[in-house]
């Protein structure tokens, strides 16, 4: 890629009370550019998107190593006021649940005027303005009658545009969407993400997109990370990793999915669980799982291999 | 296969602040014995509370459930109880189903001292062999819902719906709340103890690609109705009603060779209360007639093209000559 990233995390470790649960993590987007954080519960996906954002709770969470470079500038340097201009104006934020982080007692109109008035210092006048243009563009009918209603009167789909109104309030140049359709019907997600990804080419906006839903990131991303546990095992373009996963987690998740079987056929199976933060080795994690382990495998962390396909694995799929 | 079960325009209705919620509206189906039907739509469409409304854990407003060839919809509580033998049920949260003070033995024991089955002894045995069944150690007995993972807790509920032999097992959303590696043991387990015990199953999920991987026939609900009930072949291959061509079409896929043309549906799901008149489809269907917005159409038999004939409630597809339902 010749573009400057907007993002690049470099070799980022968090501990949670002294436990490390993100171990090394490094992944860049370019402007523009869609990547996809996969990965099932526990694998410190949402834990990457809080300490970007640095919103992890501290303590018990603490940036033991790494760099967040956002558009340059290290944000794990950046004292709470300059991180507050940057949060918001910059880079927007969408969550799994939009009931729990829109505030219940403000109206819709109130809580998307916030963002214009202090971050782009508009008058009242002019941020209700620009907060009906929003609403329209999320796809919110009658957008001025709209303004002020609560968010209980919506439904969930539509509070989720609330959101993501909010999140496109100042024209961010990265939104980071944290599991945005996960609470939403199948014909719901349809709609969200079709409206993401026609602002994102309006905006020309960068997306940062967590899921544990391989089918929304194979088809939404331009590129996919895989996370096991605390690390990243793969990273690809989109059609690359899906048609050939090489790290033998990605390869057994893919497959042990009912799409990929043919109907009523016995499902593969991954056997064991996820080790918990504290039972983590010093090799390769996934390796007490992994039917392809090899003697290494449980003593040795293998390294990350260099784009375009990068991934950490002793004994990788063809 | 004689029917097991047997629903009839089946309706449950909820007063709510004055207005009435039709979350069910006439639905009607038959469930053959070991057979495995999949209940699919989208939140308030009814798949929930088709599943209660069945086990009479709420009560039906109108309509008739019969199962095993006895009409079980105006039956006492107790000798509900008694029925409720035949047709247990595994729901979504395993945590939330699983009383956290009691031992797992004494959760799954607990059916048979209901019923008053068997002595200490012999329920200790089949207490032990539920656990083995299913896949749970030996020594699960004697330790709390907590200590086990989400999938190890879906064991647990589904050993406890299995003791008294049922013959229907009605799963709400029963691997919904998992993680994709684990979900695929559940599943696994239920296929397998399908086989093994010639059990039918209710199997009501959003999840389209876990309802197409166990189920035989699907019925596709949307606001309280069943819309097409088709079997999961038909149903994939050869969707029917503009409603299931669009949930199909919605599903995001790994592999490129499994993606529909996107059909994005207009607006949002009509409030239950006050659904559409005429087909409750029609306000977001892209194909609606004048005739959609007046006259509800009948779930009856009509010929598909390039397919099997089946049950589809649609105006567009002409026909409707086969039997009423």
């Amino acid at each position: 890629m010749t573009d400057a990233p907007l993002l690049a995390v470099e070799g980022l470790s968090v501990a949670m009370g002294g436990v490390p649960v993100l171990e090394d993590v490094s992944f860049s987007i370019a402007p523009g550019e869609t990547l996809g954080l996969v990965g099932e519960s526990g694998c410190g996906k949402s834990v990457t998107a809080l300490s970007i954002m640095r919103l992890l709770p501290d303590p018990p969470g603490r940036i033991t190593a790494g760099r967040i470079l956002f558009d340059g500038v290290d944000m794990t340097s950046l004292d709470i006021k300059a991180l507050r201009a940057i949060r918001g104006d910059r880079i927007g934020m969408i969550f799994q649940e939009p009931m729990t982080s829109l505030n219940p007692v403000f109206t819709i109109g109130d809580q998307i005027g916030e963002s214009l008035i202090v971050h782009r210092g508009l008058s009242g006048a002019a941020a209700r303005a620009e907060t009906a243009r929003l609403l329209d563009l999320v796809g919110i009918p009658a957008a001025k009658k709209q303004l002020g209603r609560y968010p209980h009167e919506l439904s969930g789909g539509q509070r989720q545009r609330v959101m993501i109104a909010i999140a496109l309030a100042c024209s961010p140049r990265l939104l980071i969407a944290d599991e945005p359709t996960t609470a939403l019907d199948v014909t719901v997600q349809a709609q969200i993400l079709d409206l993401i990804g026609r602002l994102r080419v309006e905006f020309g906006m960068a997306v940062l997109l967590i899921t544990h839903d391989l089918g929304v990131v194979a088809e939404f991303c331009d590129r996919v990370a895989v996370m096991y546990a605390g690390r990243l095992v793969e990273e690809a373009p989109s059609a690359r990793l899906f048609a050939n996963p090489r790290h033998r987690y990605t390869e057994a998740l893919l497959h042990t999915m009912p799409a990929a079987n043919p109907p009523g056929r016995k499902l593969p199976s991954i056997s064991g669980a996820v080790p918990a933060p504290a039972d983590r080795g010093a090799g390769c994690i996934f390796a007490p799982r992994c039917g392809f382990a090899l003697p290494r495998c449980a003593s040795e962390l293998p390294p990350l291999t260099d784009p375009p396909h990068r991934l950490r694995c002793w004994n990788p799929a063809a | 296969m004689s029917a097991l079960l047997e629903v009839t325009d089946l309706k449950t209705h909820y007063a709510s602040g004055g207005t009435t919620i039709r979350a069910l509206d006439g639905v009607s189906f038959t469930l053959a014995e070991g057979e495995v039907l999949g209940i699919v739509g989208e939140s308030g469409c009814g798949k929930s509370t088709l599943g209660r409304t069945i086990l009479r854990l709420v009560e039906p407003t109108s309509g008739s459930i019969r199962f095993q060839g006895e009409d079980i919809t105006r039956l006492g509580r107790r000798a509900m109880i008694q029925r409720r033998r035949q047709m247990q049920v595994v729901f979504q949260d395993p945590f939330g189903s699983l009383n956290p003070r009691h031992r797992v033995g004494e959760i799954v024991v607990e059916p048979l001292e209901v019923h008053g089955i068997g002595d200490r002894r012999s329920r200790a045995a089949r207490v032990a062999e539920l656990l083995a069944l299913v896949g749970l150690p030996a020594d699960a007995a004697g330790r709390y819902p907590h200590e086990f993972s989400g999938g190890q807790r879906q064991r647990i509920a589904i050993a406890r719906a299995l003791v008294l032999e049922p013959k229907l097992l009605i799963a709400d959303e029963p691997v919904s709340a998992l993680d994709v590696s684990i979900q695929s043991q559940i599943i696994n387990l239920l296929a397998e103890l399908r086989v093994r015990l010639g059990l039918a199953m209710l199997f009501i999920s959003h999840d389209l690609s876990v309802i197409r991987h166990v189920s035989d026939r699907i019925a596709v609900m949307y606001l309280g109705r069943i819309v097409e009930i088709a079997t999961t072949a038909e149903i994939f291959d050869n969707p029917a009603h503009p409603y299931t061509r669009a949930l199909l079409s919605a599903v995001p896929h790994t592999d490129p060779a499994r993606r529909r043309e996107r059909i994005l549906l207009p607006g949002e799901m009509p409030d239950p209360a006050h659904p559409p008149g005429g087909c409750a489809f029609h306000t977001r269907c892209h194909h609606a007639l004048p005739r959609c917005a007046v006259e509800r159409p009948l779930l009856t038999l009509r010929p598909i093209d390039g397919g099997a004939a089946r049950e589809v409630a649609c105006h567009l597809i002409e026909g409707g000559k086969g039997r009423d339902v």
